[in-house]
């Protein structure tokens, strides 16, 4: 990519000179041609990449209903009945039912701590001035460009320590404050951008800071909240790292972590059809509800990259 | 407003700056200490050891292969992903028929469909797409090679991850299809609020299409395009080819460490191996090639911001 190209000078300045060249009628047989050709051009390349977005799920969730020979014989032919006893099979005997519990406990909690705690902190980092402000909000901000991995060799120790290690709590507070860097970020710039004059008239009236913080400035940031939930549902839901260090136990394990693990153990067992249920039961309910709430869904998860 | 507000601070403030703190903060100040350590992570004795950890790193192959790749994972990614996915987005934004009377410059039809279906993997966990690649990629029953098999190719069986000369290259190349949607959505969205009639008086004066790109599009997008690269950057340097490298491949990291890297290594010292003081230099390492990597983007990047 060219990077060091100074930008043109932009057409709309061009339009002065208009003297000798700038006379002549565009062509219009040319233009159209190439319109067309471009057209068919585009379409061709979107048409080539969507089909190699979509195979590989489609693949999955027709693997998911075959038996195991034909799954190896001739992975890409139909199945030859729809074999719903993958699924059950994945269900009960796999623990996805257990990994799916865990994963909703795990998430549930720390979505709601997440936008508790990084809404009170944003809340006063945009809008109170006091010394320390600053560096407090570049020690969040910070968390963003770190690498993970280097924390978490000392943070194990840390979470073994506390007695948090292999615990739904544990690991749910490990998120929240990983989660808190983007989240304070985020809506820290959502707070500033808020009008001022009706805390204020709600503080005049007596309200005290906090109840003015929760029955006035929150609902007024539910746009931003939605936003930012949704990035950090998401992000969590689909965690792999912190849970591969910080979760060992086989009883706790979340999705991400049991569908590798299953992987790994069905590969000695050699129920694939079974493996393959439970990948395409973990992917559904994000693709669906992805395409129920894609909306919003896309705002959340580019808010941050378009500030 | 001066009531009580102190106290408000600090009440606000205290829990999430605490947990935040404990968890994050203190973690990263110890590793950068540990660093100077022999501790194993096994016993709670250690002694310092200045810096032996960092010269036994610089007579590590492996850290070495692994600095590599990470690189080549944060130089090489970033350009393939957005420059597919800036390619894609000026497709789906200009490349539409003309139509009677309508505008220059119109989004081909059916974009928001497009827009939806190159989403997809971007909602997914990247543990998941991984594990369904690892599955298309098996040589014998894998979805890729009874492709090649299913169109006459039957000679051309690669191995895949199991090929050291092109495990790495498989790997990469699930990032990239996992996270092209994203940039495609973030660029049209940029595109569509680029005014259309800078487009057509740039093709009023006679620029192509390409020309149009390179001179009106890029340049009114490079903020966006710019963040992307820092974000994605880090994403390849850490989380993402985490998950990646050590689900896909064999060992992990192998065959005979060809596609380690250095985020990768950090975990398998610490958590396999027994040697947390040396994992925390490794990633003493990878924190500076981080930091290095979004300044020069940052540095590289800058030109002056263009407003419409």
């Amino acid at each position: 990519m060219k990077t060091t190209e100074t930008p043109a000078p932009l057409p709309a300045e061009s339009g002065a000179p208009i003297t000798k060249t700038d006379v002549r009628p565009p062509p219009p047989v040319k233009e159209k041609k190439e319109g067309t050709v471009l057209n068919v051009f585009s379409h061709g390349v979107l048409v080539i990449w969507a089909f190699m977005v979509v195979m590989p799920l489609l693949w999955a969730v027709m693997t998911s209903f075959k038996d195991d020979r034909s799954i190896f014989s001739s992975p890409w032919s139909l199945p030859d009945s729809l074999h719903f006893d993958n699924w059950s099979r994945a269900w009960t005997q796999a623990n996805m039912s257990d990994y799916f519990l865990n994963t909703v406990l795990v998430v549930g909690g720390s979505l709601i701590g997440t936008l508790v705690l990084g809404s009170m902190a944003a809340y006063v980092l945009a809008r109170f001035d006091f010394p320390g402000n600053r560096f407090i909000y570049f020690l969040f901000i910070g968390g963003m460009s770190f690498p993970i991995m280097l924390a978490l060799v000392p943070l194990f120790y840390v979470v073994n320590n506390m007695g948090l290690l292999n615990t739904i709590h544990g690991l749910i507070l490990v998120y929240i404050a990983y989660s808190l860097p983007f989240t304070v970020f985020f809506l820290t710039a959502f707070f500033r951008t808020l009008p001022t004059s009706i805390a204020e008239a709600a503080f005049v009236d007596g309200a005290s800071h906090s109840r003015t913080f929760f029955q006035i400035m929150l609902p007024m940031a539910k746009p931003g909240l939605i936003s930012v939930g949704i990035f950090n549902f998401l992000g969590q839901w689909n965690q792999y790292m912190l849970p591969t260090v910080l979760n060992t136990d086989p009883d706790k394990r979340v999705l991400t972590q049991g569908l590798v693990q299953l992987a790994v153990s069905q590969g000695y067992k050699g129920d694939w059809s079974g493996l393959f249920a439970g990948l395409v039961m973990a992917m559904l309910p994000v693709l669906a509800a992805y395409i129920i709430f894609q909306r919003q869904v896309v705002q959340g998860l580019t808010a941050g990259a378009l500030k | 407003m001066q009531h009580g507000k102190y106290r408000f601070i600090v009440g606000f403030l205290a829990l999430p700056l605490g947990l935040y703190a404990l968890f994050v903060v203190w973690p990263f100040i110890q590793s950068i200490y540990y660093s100077f350590t022999d501790w194993t992570g096994l016993s709670p004795e250690f002694k310092m050891v200045g810096f032996d950890n960092y010269s036994r790193m610089l007579d590590d192959d492996i850290f070495w292969k692994s600095l590599q790749h990470s690189l080549l994972f944060a130089l090489l990614l970033p350009v393939v992903t957005i420059g597919l996915a800036l390619f894609f987005a000026f497709m789906i934004n200009v490349g539409g028929r003309k139509r009677k009377n309508g505008p220059v410059i119109t989004g081909v039809r059916g974009s928001s469909f497009y827009k939806i279906v190159y989403f997809f993997p971007q909602v997914l966990s990247i543990a998941i797409v991984a594990l369904l690649f690892a599955f298309a990629y098996n040589p014998d029953s894998g979805a890729l090679n009874s492709l090649l098999r299913g169109i006459g190719l039957d000679d051309v069986q690669p191995l895949w991850l199991g090929d050291p000369d092109l495990a790495l290259w498989a790997v990469m190349a699930v990032l990239v299809w996992s996270t092209v949607g994203f940039f495609v959505v973030l660029f049209s969205a940029g595109m569509a609020s680029i005014p259309a009639e800078m487009y057509e008086a740039a093709l009023l004066d006679g620029a192509n299409r390409v020309t149009t790109f390179f001179r009106v599009t890029l340049p009114l997008l490079w903020d966006t395009v710019q963040s992307g690269w820092v974000y994605m950057g880090i994403l390849a340097l850490g989380a993402e080819s985490f998950a990646v490298v050590q689900i896909m491949t064999t060992g992990p990291g192998g065959p005979d460490y060809s596609t380690t890297v250095m985020v990768l290594y950090v975990y398998q010292k610490a958590f396999r191996d027994g040697q947390a003081a040396y994992a925390t230099t490794i990633g003493v390492a990878l924190l500076v090639v981080t930091l290095a990597f979004a300044a020069v983007v940052m540095r590289l990047g800058r030109r002056e911001r263009l407003e419409y």
